[in-house]
């Protein structure tokens, strides 16, 4: 899972990889930073846009906005910032999950449907989903027939296997994704990845007994393994043209578009792969002849772009503080825009362990404290997120609405809270909370915290660090949260995949706890949750697991082991001249981008 | 400069200033260095009006939290109900400009310019003033010695002062402020901010001074009232402290003034980069931090901080320009 990791300046968490897909939202907004004051003077005006009435608010999270089935024309990505990479074996990024898509096909997928609905995984290189044997120890895909490379060679359940094997086991060559096969394939943790472990056989726990199949044997029951699968990193890698590091410079497609140019951290260039056949791929249609991403964009210049109708944000993250002033002001403008949720939750995580937190009573005390609507104003309103009351945000299956330390209208219950504090046995406490220095909306979360908190006797001071070591050396460091004081710590949490365990498990289960990058912030050890939790990954009935991650979410509520602040939402303004426009949960509320078309010529 | 030819009281202080004053009335007044310095500075109006403008500020500064107690204003009282939840904006033209809040109110926060403003003025000035004086203190002292010891002692801390000049000093203060978050040397929250700043910004600009220290030491050892205080038995200490370092005093003087600015930016700068003082306590460098994302939207949110630093680097400059015409007007 992703408490978004993206502050790419920064060393990464290389040994905690399981960690959260990226949004490069902190990128953004770091980057944003500098960049307006060093441009800013560029124009671009809105009347480019064809005269085409915009949809209306939220039209691409409830349906497919421009809906067409024209072809030809260029469509153009614009990111403020590079990605970690291109290579589908080496990115985190939920963008490149869901860009990667366009020349790397996954096992499985998710379907190109308007909010919740994208959250159904379709099978893509593979026929149908996966079936499991042996209580959900064994998973057995089929490939689809007549697959071809760019090239026109024929792609086999081998290079799926190859891919795999690369992208989770050499993590001296490439470290940038996550690791989930690694820690749920058997014997996982001896196989050393394809570059040094030269045998033909590979890991034996992957193994591919015909062209066109594909079986993984886990060492436990892991019942959602088909989101596993919908990783680019099963999108299939010819080990003959395999590269390690440098793949990335000529990546053999498997999908409908091919790379013409890759011009490294500036341009990429895709056109039509002629080797692709549609009548193997019931998802992508090829509108395009072109697709450009032009990358290093200067955040307002995206703005603009978009706004002109120009291009599409790659990283999906939202417009700019100033531009969402402009158009939620205006009504012509603000029914070009989708807001959504991003499968994310802003929280406060709670040091469960430290003195006077370890007492229930005085978490409570910080539960009622919080005036959310005030935190929610300074995130930057209603827009960047809905006040939260649960785990889980609306948006992952399993969340159920609920508010166990309801206040009147959000707002915080000094009252409330100082008897709470009484029952804990103190009427003042002083603490320590932490922020992430590159993420403005975090740090002004955090100060409108300590106001509220201040209220109800408790002191915090803030404490900021840059996102690159916040779970490597600071928050996410137990013993340095003990010696420091530090009793509240600013978090904010997505899924790598839409589910409760996808979730939960990194931030809540007691095993996640670990000596340094750790994501389980409120060192929060409940038995009962760590054996749902167990219990919910083996359970072969969708509904059933479902109802146990919503049973962890109130159990985690009732110990108050965080606070949950805002459900993270994104202000995309959608761009006219471009069809198929639709948001999905999937990829953080971005809209997917395997049939964008455009208009223009 | 040429001395009109009729002199009359009046005009006296047009004259050449070394000589004498008031010589046509028949008194004969010797002035001393500092009274020669003085009138000369008050001839220069931009310099007064600099200095004048320094003064305000440090007494807004020294005042700052009595004012803040007698109006009861908090600089981190939140007004929320003034702010737009939908765009973060303050409600109402100019920035939320109002009876309460003359300045504005910041956006998302709703938390009174005016006030912050005000509280930010004493931590630019602590900062400020703490930094100079200890970059002036290492710097005097090691600038006098290496100068009047010369030889070995010369060589070692000029190859300090070398090696002090050859750090990247904005990457190296970055690196330390944000390690030193945690808490240090027994200080927490603001307290360890403002000492870490001062350390920060102070301990790595004394080369600078250093240097002019040791420049006009070198120059002065040879003089001789130097050599007299020797030959009539005084020591190493004594020739350093006593007659040494008065005569030094202009150029320090000069130097600190022109430093202050300096440091008030640099100040400014870490804030801004998020290393230096850390929110919720205002400060100048903080709040221009906040204002970026808005100054399209909210450009009254960015001038007035931005003004602040504009005018306070302003006056000290001015103010320390004058003061180097005054009192080295072979400079000019």
């Amino acid at each position: 899972m992703r408490p978004q990791r993206e502050f790419s300046k920064f060393p990464t968490m290389e040994e905690k990889q399981t960690i959260m897909r990226r949004s490069g939202l902190a990128a953004v907004a770091a980057i944003g930073t500098v960049s307006l004051l060093l441009a800013g003077c560029s124009k671009a005006e809105d009347d480019s846009t064809d005269g085409t009435k915009a949809a209306g608010a939220n039209a691409a999270t409830k349906d497919v906005v421009n809906a067409s089935t024209q072809k030809g024309g260029t469509v153009t990505y614009e990111y403020s910032d590079v990605p970690d990479s291109f290579d589908p074996g080496n990115t985190y990024y939920a963008y490149m999950y869901n860009f990667s898509r366009l020349y790397a096909r996954p096992l499985m997928t998710f379907k190109p449907a308007a909010g919740d609905k994208g959250n159904e995984l379709v099978p893509d290189l593979a026929e149908s989903a996966g079936v499991p044997s042996d209580g959900g120890k064994t998973w057995t895909y089929k490939l689809r027939s007549g697959l071809k490379y760019q090239d026109g060679t024929a792609i086999t359940s081998k290079d799926v296997k190859y891919a795999v094997e690369r992208s989770n086991f050499a993590r001296d060559v490439l470290s940038l994704g996550p690791n989930y096969f690694q820690q749920f394939l058997d014997g996982g943790d001896k196989y050393k990845g394809p570059y040094k472990d030269k045998s033909a056989e590979g890991l034996a726990s992957i193994q591919t007994p015909d062209d066109t199949t594909i079986v993984f044997k886990l060492n436990r029951a892991f019942q959602e393994f088909d989101y596993l699968v919908a990783t680019p990193q099963t999108a299939p890698v010819p080990q003959a043209k395999d590269k390690g590091i440098d793949y990335v410079k000529n990546i053999v497609s498997s999908g409908s578009y091919q790379f013409q140019s890759y011009d490294e951290g500036k341009q990429v260039t895709l056109v039509r792969n002629k080797n692709w056949d549609a009548a193997t791929d019931p998802l992508r249609k090829q509108y395009p002849d072109k697709i450009v991403v032009n990358l290093k964009v200067n955040a307002e210049t995206i703005d603009q772009d978009v706004q002109a109708g120009n291009a599409i944000d790659l990283g999906g993250t939202g417009v700019q503080a100033a531009t969402q002033a402009d158009v939620v002001n205006n009504a012509d403008k603000k029914a070009s825009t989708d807001n959504t949720y991003g499968g994310r939750l802003v929280y406060l995580a709670i040091n469960t362990k430290l003195k006077p937190f370890d007492n229930v009573e005085c978490r409570k005390a910080v539960q009622y404290a919080i005036d959310k609507v005030s935190v929610q104003t300074a995130e930057g309103g209603p827009i960047r997120g809905d006040i939260a009351t649960t785990v889980l945000p609306p948006d992952i299956p399993g969340y159920e609405k609920s508010d166990v330390y309801a206040t009147d209208g959000n707002k915080g219950d000094v009252a409330k809270a100082k008897e709470h504090l009484t029952a804990c046995g103190q009427t003042t406490i002083n603490t320590n909370i932490t922020a992430r220095s590159d993420r403005p909306a975090e740090i002004d979360a955090a100060t409108a915290i300590i106001n509220s908190l201040k209220a109800a006797g408790i002191n915090a001071t803030m404490k900021q660090f840059p996102s690159g070591k916040y779970f490597t050396d600071y928050a996410g460091v137990p013993k340095w949260d003990a010696d420091n004081n530090v009793g509240l710590m600013m978090m904010q949490w997505g899924s790598d995949w839409p589910s409760g365990y996808g979730f939960e498990q990194q931030i809540l289960h007691g095993d996640a706890i670990g000596a340094s990058g750790n994501t389980n912030l409120s060192q929060f050890d409940d038995k009962s949750v760590n054996e749902l939790l167990e219990k919910a990954i083996g359970t072969e009935d969708k509904a059933a697991r479902d109802a146990m991650y919503t049973e962890v979410d109130k159990k985690t509520m009732d110990a108050a082991a965080l606070v949950p602040l805002t459900y993270f939402k994104v202000l995309l303004y959608r761009p006219a001249n471009f069809t198929n426009l639709v948001s999905t949960a999937a990829f953080s509320g971005q809209y997917d981008y395997l049939n964008i078309g455009t208009t223009k010529k | 400069m040429t001395a009109p030819i009729e002199t009359t009281a009046a005009e006296a202080e047009a004259q050449p200033e070394a000589v004498l004053a008031g010589a046509g009335k028949g008194q004969i007044e010797g002035r001393s260095l500092g009274q020669i310095a003085w009138s000369r500075f008050k001839r220069d109006k931009v310099a007064v009006a600099g200095g004048v403008i320094v003064i305000l500020l440090v007494l807004i500064a020294i005042l700052s939290r009595p004012i803040q107690a007698l109006f009861g204003l908090d600089p981190n009282a939140f007004n929320q109900d003034l702010i737009d939840p939908n765009t973060s904006l303050p409600k109402g033209a100019w920035g939320g400009m109002s009876w309460d809040h003359p300045l504005g109110v910041e956006p998302k926060f709703g938390r009174d310019i005016a006030t912050r403003i005000l509280e930010g003025s004493w931590v630019s000035l602590v900062v400020a003033f703490g930094a100079t004086i200890l970059s002036n203190v290492i710097g005097t002292i090691l600038g006098v010695v290496a100068g009047y010891y010369g030889g070995r002692v010369d060589t070692v801390i000029s190859r300090l002062m070398d090696t002090f000049l050859a750090f990247p000093l904005l990457l190296f203060a970055i690196a330390i402020s944000a390690t030193l978050q945690g808490g240090a040397f027994g200080l927490d929250g603001l307290p360890l901010h403002i000492s870490v700043l001062i350390f920060v910004i102070g301990f790595f600009n004394w080369p600078y001074l250093g240097r002019i220290v040791r420049g006009q030491t070198l120059a002065l050892r040879e003089r001789e009232f130097v050599d007299a205080s020797r030959g009539m038995g005084a020591k190493g200490p004594y020739i350093l402290f006593r007659e040494l370092l008065p005569n030094l005093v202009g150029p320090i003087i000069v130097y600190s003034t022109l430093l202050i600015p300096t440091n008030i930016l640099f100040e400014a700068s870490l804030s801004f980069l998020g290393v230096g003082i850390q929110p919720p306590q205002a400060s100048w460098g903080g709040m221009l931090n906040q204002a970026v994302d808005f100054y399209q939207v909210d450009p009254q949110f960015m001038i007035v901080p931005g003004l602040a630093i504009f005018v306070t680097v302003l006056a000290f400059n001015l103010l320390g320009d004058g003061l180097r015409d005054a009192l080295d007007p072979r400079s000019r």
